[in-house]
């Protein structure tokens, strides 16, 4: 994927540490609202880690303050070990060099064509030639079979083309850590499967570790090795886990009744839950 | 909504096309709600059960039941209607019993809460005009100093493309330019030319009272190379390409195409300010140039339409006459300042609104007010610093 290591940045160290990500009782919200509190978890190199949770709990809010775009209110948040929220901004746009984001709407620059959005950061952050970031553009679209859309306008193409230049773009850099903020959001069931294991290729031959915002169970129980789930009226996260093992074993009534689709969220019949835990008792 | 069930025949009292109509019988602890008739929107339907009715009829009763035998076709107003009748019945202490109600209707019934929820209270603002007066200051003071602070970033990412390791894409100042300049020189010629033609018009109307004819092409010249050209020019600057800017801005901020920037670090002052602030200082002060020759034209066609003793070479050398070298220069660097200033608050204003459509149109709008009251309060502070140099 690097063919010439001198010039773009310096890849990290992929084999410091088995944690990339680690949030510590961090407080996110906007002024002085709060959106959730003692938020704890260790993303781990080369995962898959979900996001989860209903409308409004504050999921995107957790993503945007992950990747830069919120500070949070308390709390610390480390990448690889360094303190992402202390020292200058330009401390926090090395390590964001580190991170690929896919936004929900796709956020491709409305201005330029397809081809050009995915070559913006190569141009900025490297100093390779034309002909190499035309190469490396290509493959990128390649990648995720768009390389036909090279000149297209992103006016010019669809929802879930968007979303997959989207990804060209996010995976320019050949970032550590691909930041996903609801993929599957308004795309038909055949497109969302084909992202989700786009998703998994990318994971296993980048060894990029993911981090996905979603309230989409299929997507999630497919690709998520691990997991958050967020409470919207307890302002707090009430468990940990995979999809998969939330969805089988755990015994809190909301995340019962997130995971199996419920209306209702009365409490489950009693399992022990082996797997995935819940916050307040893990 | 409608349920036309053959299960719920309108019999009894109820003909399928009757008015709709309820009365309560009492039977010791019972009492019975009897609907009749069609209750569907049309016909025109009570819209509560009075509490004092119920009172006086089930007197004595426990619970209240419900027959529906006479019930014709029904809709949301059956059900807006029993709503009420159940919160009148809980208050008069009687238990509400549906079981007895169409299928459809209980399990309505069922989801809506026990009464209307109040309204949300929006927070009262108590006005206090000291508080607000210091605010609006304190707000005024933080938007100059942002808008400052954007000048020194673009200054910066200036100096940057300057020196080959800037950010802005020359694709994207040709566009502005484009945008800015050639497709602005319609609008600036008309404003200008009538600007011209109007001053010559008021002008030759009172200085024939004093045989001082010519004397039109020095009001017309001065008065526009000064003032009025780059005066207009922004104010059309302004509302043209000030608010598109904001427009376009508030519009990438909604679509997450700002946040896409932040997070690859690609700083917005080189990427989007740059390309559409020097845009606007390249093309203003040219623009500024042939708003002055539009307006001089103006000047010159009323003049020799209607002034008989006004030739088209006098009024052009009375001109040439009248204004010197330092007028243009002032109205030149004039341009310049107001390009500066449009250009960073219609940014600006585009790069703290909301993320909806309104908040576009409100940036815009809020664009074109700035930026022409922005030209006026400039245009004033150099009335000033040109008398006190003495131009």
């Amino acid at each position: 994927m690097n063919p010439s290591a001198s010039s773009l940045p310096a890849p990290s160290d992929r084999t410091r540490g088995d944690v990339l990500l680690s949030l510590r009782d961090v407080t996110i919200g906007y002024g002085k609202k709060v959106i959730q509190k003692n938020i704890s978890m260790d993303v781990k190199r080369g995962s898959i880690f979900a996001i989860m949770g209903g409308s409004g709990c504050g999921k995107s809010t957790l993503l945007r303050a992950m990747i830069g775009l919120l500070r949070p209110q308390s709390g610390t948040y480390t990448v690889d070990g360094d303190e992402y929220w202390t020292g200058p901004d330009s401390h926090r746009t090395a390590l964001n060099r580190r991170f690929g984001v896919l936004f929900q709407s796709g956020a491709l620059w409305s201005s330029m064509t397809v081809g050009d959005n995915v070559a913006l950061p190569l141009e900025m952050f490297t100093r390779l030639d034309d002909e190499m970031i035309r190469r490396l553009v290509e493959l990128k679209l390649g990648l995720v079979g768009m390389s036909h859309a090279i000149d297209l306008m992103p006016s010019e193409i669809s929802g879930g083309m968007k979303k997959r230049a989207g990804l060209a773009r996010a995976m320019a850099l050949d970032p550590d850590v691909l930041f996903f903020d609801e993929p599957s959001a308004g795309l038909d069931p055949i497109t969302s499967a084909r992202l989700d294991d786009l998703i998994l290729t990318l994971r296993d031959g980048l060894g990029a570790t993911i981090v996905i915002v979603s309230h989409e169970l299929p997507s999630l129980f497919t690709i998520a090795d691990d997991g958050i789930f967020l409470d919207a009226e307890t302002h707090t996260p009430i468990a940990h886990g995979s999809p998969r093992d939330l969805r089988d074993h755990s015994t809190n009534p909301m995340v019962h009744a997130f995971m199996h689709r419920e209306a209702s969220t009365d409490a489950p019949p009693a399992e022990p839950a082996t797997k995935g835990t819940n916050s307040n008792g893990h | 909504m409608t349920d036309q069930r053959p299960s719920q025949p309108a019999t009894q009292t109820g003909q399928p096309h009757d008015r709709p109509q309820w009365n309560i019988a009492s039977s010791g602890e019972t009492a019975t709600l009897r609907l009749s008739g069609q209750w569907t929107v049309d016909d025109g339907v009570p819209l509560e059960l009075p509490a004092d009715a119920l009172t006086k009829a089930a007197h004595g009763a426990s619970h209240l039941s419900i027959d529906t035998s006479g019930l014709g076709q029904w809709d949301s107003s059956l059900v807006s209607f029993l709503w009420n009748a159940r919160q009148s019945t809980e208050k008069a202490g009687l238990t509400f019993d549906t079981a007895q109600l169409p299928d459809g209707v209980q399990r309505l019934i069922a989801l809506l809460p026990p009464a209307p929820q109040p309204p949300a209270t929006p927070h009262a603002h108590v006005p206090n005009p000291f508080q607000d007066a210091g605010a609006f200051t304190i707000a005024s003071l933080e938007e100059v100093g942002a808008v400052t602070l954007l000048g020194v970033d673009t200054a910066k990412g200036s100096a940057k493309a300057l020196s080959g390791h800037g950010g802005m894409r020359l694709r994207d100042l040709l566009t502005n330019i484009s945008d800015a300049g050639p497709s602005a020189l319609l609008i600036v010629l008309v404003v200008n030319f009538l600007v011209g033609a109007i001053l010559a018009f008021v002008g030759a109307v009172q200085l024939q009272k004093f045989s001082a004819d010519i004397y039109v092409a020095n009001l017309v010249g001065i008065a526009c190379v000064r003032e009025l050209a780059a005066v207009m020019t922004a104010i059309i600057m302004a509302g043209r390409t000030g608010g598109a800017y904001a427009a376009r801005i508030a519009t990438m901020l909604g679509n997450e195409e700002i946040d896409a920037l932040q997070v690859f670090g690609i700083p917005i002052s080189s990427y989007i300010l740059l390309p559409s602030v020097l845009a606007l200082m390249l093309m203003m002060p040219l623009l500024y140039l042939y708003g002055c020759l539009a307006s001089i034209l103006g000047g010159y066609t009323v003049a020799v339409v209607m002034l008989p003793d006004i030739t088209g070479t006098g009024y052009l050398h009375q001109t040439w006459d009248a204004v010197d070298l330092h007028q243009f220069e002032f109205g030149f660097i004039k341009s310049i300042v107001f390009a500066t200033m449009i250009g960073l608050t219609s940014c600006r204003i585009g790069l703290k609104a909301g993320r909806s459509a309104a908040d576009v149109g409100t940036a815009a709008t809020s664009a074109v007010v700035v930026g022409i009251v922005g030209v006026i309060a400039l245009d004033a502070v150099f009335a000033v610093i040109a008398d006190v140099i003495g131009i």
